[in-house]
C-alpha cells in the first residue's frame, strides 16, 4: 500500500535522480583521487607519501558533516583571504553541486586510496618480475598485468565505498543541494507529515542500496571471469 | 590586510560596473526560500514572497538583470563573502555585528520580534527583559540558527534552554510537537507563516514587542559586500524609487493589511 | 587566521566535545548490549527469529543515518497522541533521547552484522570439538563461540566505534549542542568560518586517533596468545604440568 504523498512524489523522484548524479560524480572523483593516493603511498617520493598519508589520516579523523561545512563555507573565504594577502584577488564561486561533489569525492578519495593500495599490493610481485623478464616495458607491465588485476582486487572495496558514499550524499542537503533529502525536507515543511516522507525517502535509499548490491555482484562476476575457482 | 581586501573588492566591482555598459550586468541576489511570507518555495517549486517581489521591483527600478540564488540562512553571509551572489535580500536585520562584515542599504521594512506559545499554556511574559528572563528560566525556546533572534535570546534569556533550528518551519513544528515551550521570531513571519495557518490554530503571541536596536538593528536591509558602494547606492535609490512610484505599496498590499515599512 | 578567537572559543568547544563523547558512550554501550542478542537471532536457523532481525539490520545499514535521525525526531511528532497514550512521549520530546535512540539502533545494526560475520567465522572444528566434549548449546556459545567471535570482531568493531563517534556530529541538526553544534553556533555569531571549523576538526581528529590507539591496545592484549612468543629469559618452569 502506497502512502498518499499529496502530489510531492514527483519532487522526491527528482531528488533521487540528483542524489544518484551527485553520488556517481563523487565516486568518479574518489576513484581518481584514490588511484593518485595509492600511487603516492606506494611510490618512492617521500613528499608524495607524506602528503597522501596526511590526507588519509585527516579525512578519516574528521566527521563528514564538518568537512562539508568546512569545504562549502570555509574554503572560499580562506582562499580569498590568503590570495588577497598575496596581492592577487581570487574569487571562487562554487555551486552546491560542485562543492558537494568536491567534498564527497575528497572524503571518499581517502577511503579509495586505501582500497587501491591494498589492491596494488595484492598483485603477486612474481608476476610483475615475470613480465619484466619477458621484456615488457614498465608501462606495458602496468597496463597488461597490474591494472586488470587491481580492478578485480579493488572491486569489493570500491563497492563498499560506493554504499557509504551514496548514503553520505544525504548530508549534502545542509548545503542546499536539492537532492533527495532536501526535497524530502521541503515536502515535510509543506505537508507536516514528517514520518510519511522520511520513511518513503528511506525506502528510496534502500532501493539504491539493493540495486547497488545486485550490480556489484554482476561486476564482480565479470571481473572474476577467467579466474580459476576451487 | 583588511584595507587590501576592500581595495581589491572595490577595484573588481568598479571593473564590473564599467563592463556593464557594454553588456547586460547580472546581479545575483541571495535569498533563503524558507521564510514565509517573505521568501519561500511554493508547491510548484517557485521562489515567491514579499522579499522576492521587492527584489524584482528593485532590479527593474535599477535596471539590473537579476538572478536569484537560494542559500540556507546560516550560510547566507559566508555565501555573500564567497561571491556566490552580490546582495542578500532575505529579510536580514541591519545589526552592528553584521555591519562588521557586510554593508547594508537603508531599511526596506521593519517589524518587531515576538514570542509565540500554545493557548492552553498558562504563561505571562513581563515587559521588563530581566524579569522576563527569570520567568522563562529553564523553558525551552525554539529559534532559527544564526538570526538576530538567536543572538537576542542568548544575550538576554541566558537562563532559558535555547534550541536552534535550521529553518523557522522546523522550530514551529517542534512547538506544535510540544518539544519547545515558546518560539521567537519576527512577528510578521510568525503571524503569516504560522499563526494564520492550520497548524497555528491554538497558538498565539505572548509578551511585548521587541525592537532593541542593539540586537534587532535598524530594520531589514539589503546586505552587500563591504566597499561595494556603487551597488549599495543603486539599491538605495531603487528603494526610494519604488516607494515613490507606489510599487512598494502594491507589494505591501499584496501580502499584508498593514504597513510593514514601519516609521 | 584569527587565533585569539579560536583560543577564546576553546572552553565552549570543549564543553561541546563532552556532549559528543557522552552521546557516543551511551549509544556504544546500549548498541553493543543490543547487538549480541540480535546477532544470535540473526544466525538462528528459526526464520521467525532470523527474518525480522535481518530486516532490521538491512534497513539501518542500507539507509542514511540522517534520514533515520529525522524519521525518529520529526517523525515521532506525527504519532504524538499514540506515543502520549503509551506514556513514551516524555522521552521522544527530548532531542537527546532521540539522538541516543537513533545512534543506538544504527550502531546495534552494524555491530550485529559484524558479530554475525565473526560468529560464522569461528572454525567449525572448534565447535565440533566442544560438542564432542558434551557441551550444551548455551555453554558452547558462552565458552567457545562468543569469546572467539568477540576477538575476531574487534578490528571491525574498532572502525565502527570511530564511525559512530564521528556520526554523532549529525545531532547538531536536531538542536543538540555537541562539538559540531557549538562550532556552528559560534560561526553564526563571529563569521570566523574556517578558524572555528578547523579547530573543531582538530579536536575530532585528536579524539579519533586517541580512541583508535586505546582500541589497538585492547586488541593487542586480547590477542596475546596468538603472537609469536617474544624472546624472554629462560626461566625454570616450576608450575605443575597442565597449570599455567
Amino acid at each position: 500500500m502506497l502512502p498518499d504523498l499529496r502530489g510531492y512524489g514527483w519532487m522526491l523522484w527528482e531528488g533521487l535522480q540528483l542524489t544518484l548524479l551527485v553520488g556517481l560524480a563523487s565516486l568518479l572523483l574518489a576513484i581518481l583521487l584514490g588511484l593518485l593516493g595509492a600511487w603516492a603511498k606506494l611510490g618512492a617520493s617521500r613528499i608524495a607519501r607524506g602528503i597522501a598519508g596526511t590526507y588519509t589520516t585527516v579525512v578519516r579523523g574528521v566527521p563528514e558533516l564538518l568537512l562539508i561545512l568546512l569545504v562549502f563555507y570555509g574554503t572560499p573565504t580562506l582562499i580569498q583571504n590568503t590570495a588577497a594577502r598575496w596581492g592577487t584577488p581570487v574569487y571562487i564561486n562554487l555551486d552546491p553541486f560542485v562543492s558537494g561533489v568536491l567534498t564527497l569525492g575528497f572524503i571518499y578519495g581517502a577511503f579509495a586510496t586505501e582500497v587501491f593500495r591494498g589492491a596494488f599490493l595484492a598483485v603477486p610481485p612474481g608476476q610483475i618480475e615475470a613480465a619484466r623478464a619477458c621484456g615488457m616495458s614498465r608501462h606495458l607491465t602496468f597496463r597488461r598485468i597490474v591494472l586488470p588485476q587491481v580492478w578485480r582486487f579493488a572491486l569489493p572495496g570500491l563497492g563498499n565505498v560506493w554504499m557509504v558514499l551514496i548514503k553520505a550524499t544525504a548530508l549534502i542537503s545542509v548545503i542546499q543541494l536539492d537532492e533527495l533529502m532536501r526535497k524530502t525536507q521541503i515536502a515535510v515543511g509543506a505537508t507536516k507529515l514528517p514520518f510519511t516522507f522520511y520513511f518513503v525517502a528511506s525506502l528510496m535509499y534502500l532501493g539504491i542500496t539493493v540495486a547497488s548490491m545486485l550490480l556489484q555482484q554482476r561486476f564482480e562476476a565479470m571481473a572474476n571471469r577467467g579466474v580459476r575457482r576451487a | 590586510m583588511k584595507k587590501l581586501v576592500l581595495g581589491f573588492a572595490a577595484a573588481a566591482f568598479g571593473f564590473a560596473a564599467v563592463s556593464a555598459s557594454a553588456e547586460e550586468h547580472v546581479v545575483r541576489i541571495g535569498t533563503e526560500g524558507a521564510y514565509p511570507p517573505f521568501n519561500y518555495i511554493d508547491a510548484e517549486g517557485n521562489l515567491v514572497g514579499f522579499d522576492i517581489d521587492v527584489a524584482n521591483a528593485l532590479c527593474d527600478a535599477a535596471g539590473f538583470e537579476c538572478e536569484l540564488v537560494v542559500q540556507d540562512w546560516d550560510g547566507i553571509i559566508p555565501g555573500l563573502l564567497a561571491r556566490r551572489y552580490d546582495a542578500i535580500i532575505a529579510s536580514m536585520s541591519i545589526t552592528e555585528e553584521r555591519k562588521e562584515v557586510v554593508d547594508f542599504t537603508e531599511k526596506y521594512y521593519a517589524t518587531p520580534a515576538k514570542f509565540v506559545k500554545a493557548d492552553d499554556r498558562d504563561l505571562d511574559i513581563p515587559d521588563d527583559i530581566s524579569e522576563a528572563n527569570d520567568t522563562l528560566s529553564g523553558m525551552a525556546i525554539g529559534v532559527q540558527r544564526a538570526t538576530v533572534h538567536e543572538n537576542f535570546l542568548r544575550d538576554n534569556f541566558g537562563d532559558a534552554d535555547i534550541r536552534v533550528y535550521a529553518t523557522q518551519d522546523e522550530a514551529n513544528l517542534d512547538l506544535v510537537n510540544g518539544r519547545v515551550d515558546l518560539v521567537m521570531a519576527d512577528s510578521v513571519v510568525l503571524l503569516e507563516g504560522f499563526l494564520e495557518t492550520e497548524e497555528g490554530e491554538g497558538y498565539s503571541f505572548v509578551g511585548p514587542d521587541y525592537i532593541e536596536e542593539q540586537w534587532h538593528g535598524e530594520g531589514i536591509g539589503i546586505a552587500v559586500r563591504k566597499g561595494e558602494d556603487d551597488l549599495r547606492e543603486a539599491l538605495n535609490a531603487a528603494i526610494e524609487e519604488i516607494r515613490e512610484t507606489g510599487t512598494y505599496q502594491e507589494i505591501n498590499a499584496k501580502y499584508f493589511d498593514f504597513d510593514v515599512y514601519g516609521d | 587566521m584569527n587565533l585569539a578567537l579560536v583560543l577564546d572559543s576553546l572552553p565552549q568547544l570543549l564543553s561541546g566535545l563532552l556532549v559528543t563523547l557522552e552521546i557516543t558512550a551511551w549509544a556504544l554501550a546500549l548498541g553493543l548490549a543490543a547487538s549480541i542478542p540480535l546477532a544470535l537471532m540473526r544466525v538462528s536457523t528459526n526464520p521467525v527469529l532470523r527474518l525480522p532481525v535481518f530486516g532490521f539490520i538491512f534497513y539501518f545499514r542500507g539507509t542514511p543515518l540522517l534520514v533515520q535521525l529525522f524519521l525518529i525526531y520529526y517523525g515521532s511528532g506525527q504519532f504524538r497522541p499514540e506515543l502520549e497514550a503509551l506514556g513514551l512521549w516524555v522521552y521522544f520530546r527530548e532531542p537527546y533521547f532521540c539522538a541516543v535512540l537513533t545512534l543506538t539502533l544504527n550502531t546495534a545494526a552494524y555491530t550485529a552484522e559484524i558479530l554475525r560475520g565473526s560468529i560464522q567465522a569461528v572454525p567449525f572444528g572448534e565447535i565440533e570439538a566442544a560438542r564432542a566434549c558434551g557441551m550444551s548449546r548455551g555453554l558452547l556459545y558462552r565458552r567457545i563461540i562468543l569469546p572467539k567471535a568477540f576477538r575476531l570482531a574487534l578490528p571491525a568493531y574498532s572502525n565502527e566505534v570511530v564511525f559512530l563517534f564521528q556520526a554523532t556530529s549529525l545531532v547538531s541538526i536536531i538542536t543538540l549542542l555537541d562539538l559540531t553544534g557549538v562550532a556552528r553556533v559560534m560561526v553564526a555569531r563571529t563569521f570566523a568560518v574556517y578558524e572555528l571549523y578547523i579547530a573543531a576538526g582538530l579536536l575530532y581528529l585528536a579524539c579519533t586517533y586517541l580512541i583508535l590507539w586505546v582500541l589497538r591496545k585492547v586488541e593487542y592484549r586480547l590477542s596475546g596468545h596468538l603472537r609469536p612468543r617474544e624472546a624472554e629469559p629462560a626461566r625454570p618452569d616450576l608450575s605443575p604440568a597442565g597449570l599455567p
